[in-house]
């Protein structure tokens, strides 16, 4: 009597606990088949990209996973010294925080509106509506700010090279509205790095080719591109190019150094990377202290309304000062911080969301780095702290230069007596400029940039010196 | 005559319990088999790299110095029997439970009692080398690591992938 009451109890309790162990049994197959699964991801071209593709979301529907990550460049990141975050609706003007540059930029489009970036998504809309359009601008501006190359071709009836050529006699608006009538509006694609057939990184921008072009026949040494010490090496029949010519490495360099460098753009002359004698701060400064207009006239940028200097402006070289840091010395690439492989189930993906390496430091660090993520942190906060300090004082020292040269000649001061505090401002602000330009708050190269900031902070105080004793001069 | 045992045996029910019970061993094994679960018995390289979490690590140590002297259980479990197979349980848990609820944090670190295997494995083979050179004692504290200087011997100049993006990554939330 009482084993058969018990019986149906026991059995019971066996049953579920077998259904649970099946059904746990079941979900752990389940699991194991879709990480097989995604072990076995292929990409599937449903549509075909050709060269006229620049509309991102076409290559999208073959490459779904990078377009997804391309895609969040428009969200808003934030470091601790750049980008923007937050509720405003854009970044804020960059001499919230630095003064000095508004007096820097007198008689410059930067001293209208200058604001902290935004991510590769705005880099279009925010071009097309800075303030600084007020002030007339050169077509040449487009070179990088949209997928343009076959607006190049077709100025140039085929031939992109002619094309950019003729581009910086338009204006902005005319190259803009062409842009946006053949339906090439788009902000950095798919295409401009890559080759449609193959998917090989390729680099397109005709001022990037041009340039380093220069840079190979140029007697700088450059450690950290190999491929060009070993094209110099050879007989040099057909010059240096990056597609037939660059490693792997290095493209992952050079797609991104098609625009994030140091560059003349305006209406005067074609876009020019100032690379010709090499890649150091003083090394384009004498590329452009020898350079002619083509009407004959001595090169600049801008005249600074204040003081009547002949200024270089500095734009935004990270690949030239990525060149002088120890991270290019040992073969580290932009991409492998700013596009880090990323893993997607089972494949390894570059992430093509393009930001702030401190935004993603177990991918971008610590795959090198065996260190733990708040130390690696630290060491990047510290580098940063010091050059900001360091960018800071030199930023005053430029600025008082400028208010003493305004005060000799409000007292009195000649053009001669004020011409060596004028070619100190010059020098000076270029130093300046080039650090305070650059994206990474002297990160890329944190002894290059401290050593270019004292370097400018030390000729600005001579010309403000030389300015201040002007009666004696 | 009464033969309880049989009685039950024979019972309805007691082959329903027989066929729920054979059903979950079979679902078990064929799920062993199904993960390639046997392998792991062996001490094939390639079975380190069924789940593909290591499979940079795995790539960098066929470029590594060591490729050819040394595969990943020469370095990472213990040389004797048991402890050999302490080691593998032990680790086989962690991963499969890592790998199943992907709750790990990538890219992936050694552990310190893995660590301490490493270091012996390094001494057991460069012992004649080495010995002469160590400072006293095997307490990590005491004893230098080699791979603190040597960090390219088993896996070449950098090894490592950053994980899958978290949801509140993918938005925007940062830290």
């Amino acid at each position: 009597m009482n084993q058969k009451k018990r019986m149906p109890i026991l059995l019971i309790l066996a049953f579920i606990g077998s259904a649970v162990a099946a059904a746990a049994l079941g979900a752990l197959l389940v699991n194991i088949q879709q990480r097989k699964a995604e072990a076995a991801l292929p990409f599937v071209r449903v549509v075909e990209v050709d060269e006229e593709t620049t509309d991102p979301a076409v290559w999208g529907r073959n490459w779904p996973t990078q377009y997804d990550f391309y895609k969040r460049t428009a969200l808003t990141t934030r470091t601790r010294y750049g980008g923007h975050g937050g509720s405003e609706s854009l970044p804020a003007q960059k001499s919230m925080i630095y003064p000095w540059l508004t007096t820097i930029y007198q008689g410059y489009a930067f001293a209208i509106d200058y604001r902290e970036r935004r991510g590769h998504a705005y880099m279009l809309i925010d071009q097309e509506q800075t303030l600084r359009q007020q002030v007339p601008q050169s077509g040449s501006c487009l070179h990088c700010h949209a997928s343009v190359m076959p607006l190049y071709r077709a100025l140039g009836n085929g031939d992109a090279m002619a094309g950019f050529e003729a581009s910086h006699k338009l204006s902005y608006q005319e190259m803009n509205a062409k842009l946006h009538e053949m339906g090439h509006a788009h902000p950095v694609s798919c295409v401009d790095c890559h080759d449609p057939v193959s998917m090989q990184l390729r680099v397109t921008r005709p001022g990037f080719l041009r340039g380093i072009r220069e840079l190979a026949e140029s007697a700088a040494p450059l450690p950290h591109l190999p491929s060009i010490e070993l094209w110099r090496q050879g007989k040099r029949k057909k010059p240096y190019d990056p597609n037939s010519d660059a490693t792997r490495n290095e493209l992952r360099s050079f797609v991104c150094a098609q625009c994030h460098v140091e560059y003349y753009c305006a209406a005067e002359m074609p876009l020019v990377y100032p690379w010709g004698k090499g890649l150091t701060v003083e090394q384009m400064e004498d590329y452009w202290s020898g350079m002619k207009f083509p009407d004959g006239g001595a090169f600049h940028d801008f005249v600074h309304k204040l003081t009547g200097a002949a200024i270089f402006k500095a734009q935004h070289p990270e690949f030239e000062v990525w060149s002088q840091g120890t991270h290019a010395r040992a073969g580290v690439a932009c991409a492998d911080c700013h596009m880090p492989y990323v893993r997607v189930g089972a494949t390894k993906v570059s992430d093509h969301w393009v930001r702030s390496p401190l935004l993603n430091i177990n991918r971008s660090c610590q795959v090198c780095h065996a260190v733990d993520e708040k130390e690696l942190q630290a060491r990047a906060d510290k580098i940063q702290d010091r050059n900001f300090e360091l960018l800071q004082n030199a930023g005053k020292a430029v600025a008082d230069l400028i208010h003493a040269i305004v005060q000799a000649r409000q007292e009195g001061a000649t053009d001669d007596q004020l011409q060596k505090s004028r070619d100190l401002q010059r020098k000076a602000q270029w130093y300046l400029d080039f650090v305070s330009s650059e994206n990474s708050m002297g990160f890329h190269a944190p002894q290059e940039t401290a050593r270019i900031l004292a370097n400018a902070a030390d000729l600005a105080r001579q010309g403000q010196i030389h300015a201040l004793r002007w009666q004696k001069n | 005559m009464n033969f309880p045992l049989a009685n039950f045996l024979s019972s309805t029910a007691t082959r329903w319990l027989a066929i729920c019970l054979g059903g979950v061993a079979g679902l078990g094994l064929y799920t062993l088999h199904y993960a390639e679960g046997l392998s792991y018995l062996s001490s094939d390289p390639r079975a380190c790299i069924n789940c593909h979490i290591m499979r940079p690590q795995f790539d960098s140590w066929q470029k590594s110095g060591h490729h050819h002297v040394a595969t990943c259980v020469d370095c990472h479990l213990p040389h004797t029997f048991v402890a050999k197979y302490i080691a593998k349980a032990e680790n086989g848990y962690h991963h499969s439970k890592g790998f199943t609820f992907q709750d790990f944090h990538e890219p992936i670190r050694i552990k310190a009692k893995n660590a301490r295997i490493l270091q012996a494995n390094c001494i057991l083979c460069h012992k004649d080398m080495v010995d002469a050179l160590r400072p006293e004692g095997d307490h990590p504290r005491q004893a230098l690591s080699c791979v603190h200087c040597h960090a390219g011997a088993g896996h070449g100049p950098r090894a490592g992938l950053g994980g899958a993006y978290s949801a509140p990554e993918l938005r925007g939330d940062f830290r």
